[in-house]
């Protein structure tokens, strides 16, 4: 690889990703991406995944059944507890 | 012991440093995480550590939703969701005085739900032994490197069964950076803290989880392209 991050080639840049990333680089404004179209195209895709994954997943409750569940248990606890009375 | 109320008694409203409200689903809700708690959310965690069932209980109408949705999505199954949001409870209540206030609670909390969660995943004989594993996943399944030619992309449309058997067949260590910081809506600092991991290896890891799901969803478009 050459020093040059602008010269880097697709592979080159891709293997360095996970690293760049975790050193809190933007790849987007990466010298390699911003003349590289296929480069551009695979973070396209990441962010593509990102906003599809925001609308999968609805946040639910869980049924009573669990609290009552938990309070059961709870109750159990506390009878066998040490200093229970 | 007193009795405690049902959930349905509990003020389910009041927010909890990212509990009920941040768990609606909405953009601004993801964004939530971990705000700082009000005073009343404060005065209600205290009285919960000091054994107060009534307080208990609306910690958990507080926190219930983002627990559940966090272990029904690590395990895509509800009966099981159900069993592992309840030892989250019970294990909270069991340890809930030792909470010292290092983190935000809801960050400790999800620590808490998340080891649940990877005991489960252990039991079940997957390859997840520890957190320091689910963060140093299999060099073999980790996403390959492959140099994406244009018409393979994604092309910004992404079918939301494909994406979420994809992020079902995710190893679980991807899976739950993926879902706790893309789904959930957690920052790395966060995830950092209830992984014991660092801010880096967050970012990292979630980079390569999200290669992974586009690995698998181009080779989803493969599959249906082929006459």
């Amino acid at each position: 690889m050459n020093g040059d991050p602008s010269k880097m080639s697709c592979a080159e840049f891709q293997a360095q990703m996970a690293e760049l990333v975790g050193s809190g680089e933007d790849l987007s404004a990466h010298p390699h991406v911003e003349g590289c179209e296929r480069c551009r195209a695979l973070l396209a895709d990441l962010t593509t995944i990102v906003e599809a994954a925001r609308q999968l997943f609805p946040s639910v409750e869980p049924p009573d059944e669990v609290w009552e569940h938990i309070e059961s248990a709870i109750k159990r606890d506390d009878k066998t507890a040490p200093n229970a009375g | 012991m007193a009795d405690a109320p049902t959930p349905t008694q509990a003020p389910p409203r009041t927010r909890a440093d990212g509990g009920e409200e941040a768990a609606q689903g909405t953009p601004t809700a993801r964004s939530t995480a971990a705000q700082p708690p009000s005073a009343a959310d404060a005065e209600v965690l205290a009285r919960a550590q000091a054994g107060d069932h009534q307080a208990f209980a609306q910690l958990y109408a507080l926190h219930k939703r983002r627990i559940y949705s966090l272990c029904l999505r690590m395990v895509g199954n509800v009966a099981e969701a159900e069993d592992l949001t309840q030892e989250a409870f019970l294990q909270l209540h069991r340890k809930i005085a030792t909470f010292r206030g290092d983190s935000a609670f809801s960050t400790w909390l999800h620590r808490l739900a998340v080891n649940v969660v990877l005991m489960q995943l252990r039991k079940k004989g997957l390859s997840l032994i520890s957190l320091d594993e689910a963060m140093e996943p299999n060099p073999e399944e980790g996403p390959s490197r492959s140099f994406g030619a244009p018409d393979l992309t994604l092309a910004g449309t992404i079918d939301r069964l494909a994406l979420e058997r994809a992020i079902a067949d995710l190893p679980a260590g991807y899976r739950l950076i993926f879902v706790l910081h893309d789904v959930e809506g957690f920052e790395h600092n966060e995830i950092a803290s209830m992984l014991d991991c660092s801010i880096g290896n967050s970012k990292s890891q979630l980079h390569k989880a999200r290669l992974k799901l586009r690995d698998a969803l181009r080779a989803q478009n493969r599959q249906e392209a082929r006459p």
